[in-house]
């Protein structure tokens, strides 16, 4: 008896000591930034660092501490080193909901940088318009949305979708189009505009499938893909996170070449190549507004601090790069207001604000959205893109978007009072 | 039409065959030692980072030997994983046995535990468990020689575990301030790592018309059926074999009769994790790896198991064939030309042509299947069945 009862005893003790250990191991370091004194700024960080979309949003983090680590060793904002508190949203979205009140409520933020998904973007903001609080935002998205609490630092479809599907149009006249996404708002609504893009322009759309986000069983839709389009076609893909993995793999095993079969991706930058396998990738697009390759001195900066605080062995990638300047355009609208703490005038301060970017020239429109390049990349040997078209100069942003039926001839503006989110142009 | 009837069949096993070769393990563990073992899929997911882990071990010696890694990787799988299996067995499965509600939460422990390990393990964090695990075994080892270790054991265990610990992490914590960065990054991180086909599996072979059989898809067909006979002739034709399915029929008689019982169900579980870690491997020539990779297979490899019939491996091989097969002839609509002369069906069949709907109607059979025959497939059948 008193053996048995050792034994269980030890269970215990040694999980405690070990799960000690393990916690012990898994923190290095949380307290990385900023001084614990009074003389700080608190934003917050939201992001997945679990889960589906970690393997997306954790390289994101990166980019915005590193931004924050820059305007700290310079001086600060308005004189305080910035702290930021890091929050993990667990790939969950009405876990990113409750982290974001207890980032507003219990720590005091000036402003929180975060979310990837639209899913996770769309349950944060009714917690950021009720609590009249700030949200920066660093992916491109869907569109259809111009909140008063949000600044989208990321493409709107208009400055990613819509130019990319003109150039297939150019490129591979008169071939089908297939739309490929998971099964959440972003894909969905990007697809609705494709859809009337396609009409308008006129392309021809032969299917359009959804992928449960995070599942692997991709075989019935690439049956389904080589069905509807026999003699090859485009596949334009808004699937995210895991699900790419299994998607490119099998659709070269099935001999579904880019030759035949070229696909254009939304989601799928510098990070996902290397997660996925370039052999699987090679020669497939993807359009951006950032590249690694830009080839312009801000980038090559942007680059070099990054692997020097990260390892020679990372890439940067668009939604860091949004990531990296929205910091940069909070501290610019912090220091225009004099205040981080007075939301209305940052809001009022950030529109208009202008910052030399990796990806060119960007400047903050009354919509919140900001004006930025758009480029189409190929995949390359090395996991790196090769840039095949890119516009001339920054492309305005539109946030309701002027191809679908609903919100056509509508325009948002929040520099005016009187127009607001939604108005009649 | 029946060319495309003919390759749709044929993806259908091919997606059955990933599943039955992911059951397998469980099969075996769940089907014949009755332990439900929720760490089952990261098990997988440790034979996937195997996999990784050689793959990169190997890409210095350039080709034709890189080719090659994927032999080594599914041996390295396997014991890798079956090693893990005993430590599991040995350390927390063993004490829990007859006990199925806490084996599950436990096992389920494990398998979060497993999660976190490796999206964080890194050269601190392994030297601090070594050093932790060195110093309190070796001291409970030492201390257990004295005669009177039965009377110290409580206040040994109480002033080991924090002294130990506390030297544990004092050595890394010295060792993650000197050398930084080299030391405390992640082995492999929350992301996922890229595991590549070697140059022979990748592409396929045309067979009917403009169909193509990925060679990885044959692969991991061979190696199932390859799996599944020498499970076969294991289980069947060696002296441990016999043992196991003795115990499996009846422990008190069998260990009556002289069979080390203890030492049977170390095997049998080490033998389970193992075949979990050759799926494991299989699986990331397919799909993603990452931290989250078991968790997309665990609920599958259950159901194959529960449908097919618990303890029997034939069962096994039938649901995974039937549910993969399902799967496929449902959702990529391979069976609405068939009943295109029945528009109401075809239109039914339409509807729930997507991956999503799919799953929705293959676990709608199964409920009812279930509803039918409760026990499977194959249900057991003989007296030991009540006991």
């Amino acid at each position: 008896m008193a053996r048995g009862f050792g034994r269980r005893e030890f269970l215990i003790m040694g999980s405690v000591a070990s799960g000690s250990v393990l916690l012990k191991a898994c923190t290095p370091g949380s307290q990385d930034s900023g001084s614990p004194s009074g003389d700080t700024i608190k934003v917050g960080i939201l992001h997945s660092l679990s889960g589906t979309m970690a393997i997306s949003e954790k390289s994101v983090v990166d980019a915005e501490k590193l931004a924050i680590k820059e305007i700290n060793e310079s001086g600060g904002v308005l004189g305080k080193q910035i702290e930021a508190v890091v929050e993990d949203g667990q790939s969950d979205w009405d876990k990113f909901s409750e982290k974001a009140k207890k980032l507003i409520d219990q720590d005091k933020v000036v402003t929180v940088f975060g979310c990837w998904t639209s899913a996770s973007r769309k349950a944060v903001k009714p917690v950021f318009e009720s609590k009249d609080h700030m949200l920066w935002y660093p992916v491109q998205y869907e569109g259809q949305e111009c909140s008063k609490n949000i600044f989208y630092t990321g493409a709107a479809p208009n400055q990613q979708i819509e130019p990319s599907v003109d150039w297939l149009l150019e490129e591979y006249k008169g071939k089908p189009f297939f739309l490929v996404g998971s099964d959440y708002v972003f894909p969905r609504t990007a697809n609705t505009i494709i859809k009337a893009q396609l009409e308008a322009k006129g392309g021809k759309v032969v299917g359009e499938e959804y992928i449960q986000l995070g599942s692997t069983d991709v075989t019935p839709v690439i049956s389904k893909i080589q069905a509807a389009l026999p003699e090859g076609g485009v596949i334009y893909n808004s699937l995210n996170g895991d699900t790419n993995v299994a998607f490119f793999k099998q659709l070269q095993g099935k001999g579904l070449g880019p030759d035949k079969y070229p696909s254009m991706s939304v989601s799928i930058a510098e990070e996902e190549v290397k997660a996925i396998g370039v052999e699987y990738l090679k020669d497939h697009y993807a359009a951006w507004n950032y590249f690694q390759t830009v080839d312009s001195p801000e980038s090559t900066k942007f680059v070099e601090a990054f692997k020097k605080e990260y390892g020679d062995d990372r890439v940067v990638n668009d939604p860091m790069e949004a990531a990296y300047i929205m910091v940069y355009l909070w501290k610019q609208a912090v220091e225009q207001a004099g205040t981080a703490d007075d939301l209305e005038k940052v809001r009022a301060a950030a529109i208009g604000q202008e910052f030399a970017a990796p990806n060119g020239p960007v400047k903050v429109a009354g919509n919140h959205h900001i004006s930025k390049t758009v480029r189409i990349g190929k995949i390359r040997e090395d996991g790196l893109f090769e840039i095949v078209n890119s516009t001339d100069g920054p492309v305005e942003p539109i946030a309701w978007n002027q191809f679908v039926k609903e919100t056509k001839g509508y325009a948002c503006d929040w520099s005016d009072p009187g127009k607001g989110e939604k108005y009649k142009k | 039409m029946l060319t495309s009837l003919f390759n749709s069949f044929f993806d259908g096993i091919s997606i059955g065959s990933v599943l039955l070769l992911s059951a397998l393990g469980l099969a075996v563990v769940f089907g014949l030692m009755g332990v439900i073992n929720m760490a089952h899929g990261e098990l997988m997911m440790l034979g996937a980072y195997t996999t990784f882990v050689v793959q990169n071990a190997f890409k210095p010696l350039g080709q034709p030997w890189f080719g090659a890694y994927i032999f080594v990787a599914l041996i390295a799988a396997f014991l890798v994983t079956a090693l893990l299996g005993l430590v599991l067995e040995k350390g927390v499965i063993r004490h829990l046995y007859g006990r199925p509600l806490e084996t599950l939460l436990a096992t389920w422990g494990v398998s979060l535990i497993l999660q976190q390990f490796v999206r964080s393990v890194s050269w601190v964090m392994m030297l601090g468990l070594v050093v932790f695990c060195g110093f309190f075994f070796g001291a409970m080892t030492l201390l257990s020689r004295r005669s009177h270790f039965q009377r110290i054991r409580g206040w040994a265990i109480t002033m080991l575990l924090p002294l130990s610990a506390g030297i544990a992490w004092a050595a890394s914590s010295t060792l993650g301030q000197k050398y930084q960065l080299a030391v405390t990054k992640p082995w492999f991180g929350a992301q996922n790592v890229d595991v590549t086909a070697p140059g022979w599996l990748r592409g396929g072979i045309r067979l009917l018309g403009a169909y193509q059989m990925p060679y990885v898809r044959l692969f991991i067909l061979s190696l199932t059926i390859i799996c599944i006979l020498g499970m076969y002739v294991f289980l069947q034709r060696s002296v441990w074999g016999l043992r196991i399915r003795a115990v499996t029929q009846n422990r008190s008689m069998s260990a009556c009769l002289g069979i080390p019982t203890q030492r049977v169900d170390a095997l049998t579980f080490a033998l389970g994790s193992g075949l979990a870690g050759i799926a494991g491997c299989a699986v990331s020539l397919l799909g993603s790896v990452g931290p989250n990779t078991g968790q997309n297979y665990i609920v599958d490899t259950f159901m194959v198991v529960v449908v097919g019939g618990v303890g029997k491996l034939v069962g096994s091989i039938a649901a995974a064939m039937a549910i993969g097969i399902a799967n496929y002839l449902i959702g990529a609509n391979a069976l609405s030309p068939l009943v295109a002369w029945f528009p109401p069906l075809a239109n039914l069949l339409e509807f729930f042509a997507n991956s999503s709907m799919a799953k929705v109607l293959v676990f709608a059979l199964i409920v009812t299947f279930l509803q039918f025959r409760p026990a499977g497939m194959f249900p057991q059948k003989g007296r030991t069945v009540d006991a």
